[in-house]
């Protein structure tokens, strides 16, 4: 009986193979966007976990300065005569040639096994070679590949190693960084022999730090993830729309089927679970699909992800995709989610459905208004939940939750707006065919209710995070105008060097300014601390956001400090609150400045300060003002003076040319979700006109008996689709406006630390318009040739049940 | 004379092959007449009544409605036809359903231009419907239903009315109600009435009465 009845209700997708395709095609495709950036978040994360793996910090306990500043050589030397089990490692970043890596020097002698990930004894590196002069390079396969024609030492492959990390000997990595003597931190084997010296006693100034769970990398990119996953969801939502609608259609197809199968004798349990098992064999077999095409999108994407996350965070991950069971098992989870939540209310109706219920399938034409009165309540109930809090809820999950109740409530509001606006229509216009135009647009309003709040979301979404990326860009433009105003920028390679630069570049150009700096830890987390000249370059340009009167007089006598709005605004600073510097000193805050693109925290002194305070921080860049028509000239005697790389004397359009690329890098994975969800969108009406271009024929032809033709009511049909297209444009606008909104002032505000101010682009809409109304063309001309091409021997059998 | 058909066929195709539906068929009709066509099911009256409304095209044979060949016209022209020229009942009632009764009582009348006010609230009044008008098809009875398509049809003023099956999904009660209506109402239009039903009882209350089987005319 079972298999029977399987059999009868498969049927009907024997006989609607296109409303089996759509289904399909919308699953998988809601499950492709959604796998896709797992996918991405997934080999992310695996990177930032094989960085934090390395050398065992993520579980070995380690020996730190409190604030993490460099130790010498001679506390691991007491420690280790004192018979503690300790092992050295020196960390720091070192460019070769454009690409700057992180160093990790180790002690392969003292190293406990726990953080051995490279057995630097093997054969093709082995010991004697590692530790002696030049040493060993290892790194991944694909920074070997980064380096290729850049003079290093030797290089070893390991894929032990995240992207863009070296390891080598201690010694070998004392001398790449210039820091002779130098530790960053001792690593303590797990077993400690029972007596010896209290570290108290040996070592004072050292405290004890946890393995780090969840390494710096992992927390500072965890917006920019939650950013994707959000996007993919939103995509997910979108194509859930289709599948909603196309098992709505399928359920209120086969209410006959379904009233016969029980009128001999089927029960309706056995029904419904058969309902729930073919759904759960179409769920799957969708979600593997979309599961494999999300690799295939993710693929597409991932370099620019990978390109982002380097110019955001400085981050590395590596551009190609591994195959990971988690992304195969959680795509396939929110497919079967997914189905099973849009089916739930068909199969509770079929369950409570009276056996001699109507047979005829009441569609979704006849939904009432009053359904629609009760969607908009709950819509608006969710503006109202959205606006609360924004309004009252903190970090970037209430922001993300009022995003969320925002879109979802505007969708369920939109199907009512637009029964009003047609109505009104219908009420203005003149003449017949206009008329009924509008009413028969309105009729079809519920069944195209789902595609349409589908293409809200996604014109929303694009017009939202248009708006917030044009908006920044503009920002961001202005702000390196503020922020770049010196002609060339010069990295020397030594402090020797940078010295005899500085001499030879003061009597040449009309200023010498430094761009000294270090990194510290300040309240607990990376920051880094510049010092510059008093000059009138900064006076004039710098890009504050707030300060006090003589905010550059202070910083000019070393009595006051600038942050950046990042750090101010995670520490909640305010100008006048003490900042802790190093040796004691505290001076107030006298300024706040913009510095977008920045993950970390930084903050300005005098550079004498610097000097005095940080003896051992970075002196080797300069910022040159010279007039423009100067520049090229100087900057050519420079180089050919001190035989420096071209990279290394760039000009302002060189780094503002820079800085914009890595911009557009950005948000080029924004642009292509945006246009992959708007595509989804699209394919959702495609899908609703196709499915209910069966239903459209009984509809039509009447007015076609009463004299309009077939190729009239085909435009008419296309004439339709643009209008609710247009209309749902027109209620994206300000749903994209709020969307924006929240993103600037809520979500970037918790995600990176800086507040945007807000540009309108009206530009941008139309061209958004125009994609709109082309989606909404190219999804109602199948449908439209269809009906212009049927036979008047299909039209008249919906007069007549004979010949 | 108003519609005379000559020799008409037409066939189908089918899953079985091709199925012929009206073999050489020939009537005509003149102006304010009513003529029933009855047949069984299957006998091809439908199909006979869609190729006379210009709602299709024969196979061969002319369909001449006041002396030109309605076969030969293009889409255009044959929708021209059917806005202009004739009115159109079904057994369905097949109304527009996102039009109200006045919006579908006035729909092919305004459609070809020969809307005509004060006709319409005296055909609306004849025909019950004054307090319906803004009711949509969806909340009408069947004889309602009915009653607007009858209106429909008639509000242009068209030469002939095509009704097929008109009280087949009436009870007899109202179904005599509705054709009574429809007869009383033909004199004040001049239009003539071609009806197919497979009631001989229906049939009787016209002028004239055609028996149809197996595609030909008996």
């Amino acid at each position: 009986m079972l298999g029977q009845g399987f059999a009868v209700l498969l049927s009907h997708w024997r006989r609607h193979k296109l409303q089996f395709a759509m289904l399909v095609l919308g699953l998988a495709l809601a499950t492709a966007l959604w796998s896709a950036v797992q996918a991405i978040n997934g080999e992310a994360r695996a990177s930032y976990a094989r960085a934090a793996a390395v050398v065992g910090q993520d579980r070995l306990e380690q020996l730190a300065t409190p604030d993490g500043a460099r130790l010498p050589q001679s506390t691991y030397i007491a420690l280790r005569t004192a018979g503690w089990l300790v092992s050295p490692v020196l960390e720091g970043e070192k460019r070769f040639g454009g690409e700057r890596l992180r160093i990790l020097g180790v002690d392969p002698v003292t190293l406990p096994a726990d953080a051995a990930q490279v057995n630097v004894g093997a054969a093709d590196i082995g010991l004697q070679r590692f530790i002696t002069p030049p040493g060993v390079f290892i790194m991944s396969r694909e920074t070997a590949e980064r380096l290729k024609g850049i003079d290093t030492p030797p290089i070893r492959i390991s894929d032990a190693l995240p992207p863009g990390t070296v390891l080598t000997d201690i010694g070998i990595a004392q001398q790449v960084l210039d820091a002779p003597g130098q530790l960053s931190r001792l690593l303590l084997a797990p077993k400690q022999p029972a007596e010896v010296r209290p570290l108290a006693q040996v070592a004072p100034g050292l405290v004890r730090r946890a393995p780090a769970v969840e390494s710096d990398l992992s927390r500072l990119t965890d917006s920019f993830h939650l950013n994707l996953t959000a996007f993919g969801f939103l995509a997910f939502a979108v194509g859930l729309f289709i599948v909603h609608s196309a098992i709505g259609l399928a359920f209120e197809q086969r209410r006959p089927v379904i009233r016969t199968l029980r009128a001999v004798g089927m029960p309706l349990r056995a029904l419904i679970l058969l309902m729930i098992v073919e759904l759960l064999v179409l769920s799957t077999v969708a979600g593997l699909i979309g599961v494999a095409l999300g690799y295939g999108v993710a693929s597409l994407l991932l370099p620019d992800v990978a390109a982002s996350l380097r110019g955001l965070y400085g981050a590395e991950v590596p551009g190609t995709l591994s195959i990971r069971p988690s992304v195969w098992g959680l795509g396939l989870a929110i497919a079967v989610t997914g189905t099973l939540v849009s089916a739930a209310a068909r199969l509770w109706r079929i369950a409570s459905m009276p056996l001699l219920a109507p047979a005829r399938p009441r569609a979704w034409s006849l939904a009432s208004e009053r359904a629609l009165r009760l969607q908009a309540v709950g819509g608006f109930v969710l503006l109202v939940a959205a606006w609360l809090i924004a309004q009252f809820g903190a970090g970037l999950v209430a922001g993300f939750a009022a995003l969320g109740a925002m879109l979802l409530g505007a969708a369920l509001i939109l199907p009512l707006a637009l029964s009003l606006l047609l109505k009104l229509g219908e009420r203005l216009s003149q003449g017949v065919i206009a008329q009924w135009f509008w009413a028969d647009t309105r009729q079809q309003l519920p069944g195209l209710s789902l595609a349409l709040m589908a293409l809200l979301l996604a014109l929303a979404a694009n017009a939202g995070v248009g708006t917030m990326v044009q908006s920044f860009r503009l920002t961001f433009v202005g702000w390196l105008d503020q922020r770049l105003p010196s002609e060339l920028y010069v990295t020397t390679r030594s402090n020797d060097e940078s010295q005899k630069v500085h001499d030879w570049l003061a009597s040449r150009s009309d200023a010498v300014l430094p761009i000294w700096n270090t990194e510290v830890r300040m309240f607990g987390q990376p920051v880094q601390v510049y010092g510059i000249a008093d000059h009138a370059t900064y006076r004039q340009h710098w890009p504050m956001l707030e300060a006090a009167p003589d905010a550059w007089d202070s910083i000019a006598s070393g009595q006051g400090v600038l942050a950046n709005e990042q750090l101010a605004r995670r520490q909640k600073l305010t100008l006048g609150d003490m900042i802790p510097l190093d040796g004691g000193h505290s001076l107030p805050l006298v300024g706040i400045f913009s510095d977008y693109g920045n993950p970390k925290g930084q903050v300005i002194v005098g550079v004498g300060l610097l000097v005095k305070l940080y003896p051992d921080a970075s002196r080797l860049r300069y910022a040159v003002r010279i007039a423009h028509d100067k520049a090229p000239k100087l900057a050519e005697d420079l180089r050919g003076t001190f035989g420096l790389p071209d990279e290394n004397v760039v000009n302002q359009a060189t780094i503002k040319a820079f800085s914009l690329k890595i911009f557009e890098r950005t948000f080029a994975v924004t642009a292509a979700l945006n246009v992959l969800t708007l595509g989804v969108a699209a394919i959702a009406i495609f899908a609703s006109l196709l499915t209910l271009s069966g239903m459209r024929l009984s509809q039509l032809a009447p007015a076609w008996a009463m004299g309009l033709t077939l190729k009239r009511l085909a435009w008419l049909e296309i004439l339709r689709s643009v209008a609710l297209a247009s209309f749902t444009m027109l209620a994206a606008v300000p749903v994209g406006l709020g969307l924006a909104w929240m993103l600037l002032a809520v979500i970037n505000v918790e995600a990176f630390g800086w507040r945007l101010p807000m540009h309108v682009f009206p530009m941008d809409w139309l061209r958004l318009f125009l994609l709109a109304v082309a989606s909404a063309i190219l999804a109602a001309l199948l449908p439209a040739l269809w009906l212009a091409r049927r036979a008047p021997a299909d039209l008249v059998k919906v007069f007549a049940n004979e010949r | 004379m108003l519609l005379d058909l000559q020799d008409v066929s037409k066939s189908y195709p089918t899953g079985e092959g091709v199925l012929q539906v009206l073999r050489g068929v020939s009537l005509s009709l003149d102006a304010g007449e009513s003529l029933a066509l009855t047949g069984e099911s299957g006998s091809g009256k439908s199909t006979l009544l869609h190729l006379a409304g210009g709602l299709d095209r024969p196979d061969s044979g002319a369909i001449l409605f006041e002396g030109r060949d309605i076969a030969g016209l293009d889409d255009k022209e044959l929708a021209a036809f059917r806005r202009v020229r004739v009115g159109l009942v079904f057994q369905q009632f097949n109304l527009i359903p996102s039009l109200d009764v006045a919006a579908n009582l006035a729909f092919q009348a305004r459609l070809g231009g020969r809307f005509d006010a004060a006709w319409m609230a005296r055909l609306t009044a004849r025909l019950g419907l004054e307090r319906l008008l803004d009711r949509y098809p969806e909340q009408l009875s069947g004889g309602q239903q009915q009653r607007v398509a009858i209106g429909r049809a008639l509000a242009g003023r068209p030469q002939l009315i095509f009704a097929d099956e008109p009280t087949g999904n009436l009870d007899e009660a109202t179904g005599d109600a509705v054709l009574e209506l429809m007869m009383s109402l033909l004199p004040e239009t001049g239009a003539a009435l071609l009806m197919v039903t497979h009631s001989m009882r229906l049939a009787s209350r016209l002028g004239r009465r055609l028996h149809l089987a197996a595609g030909k005319l008996g």
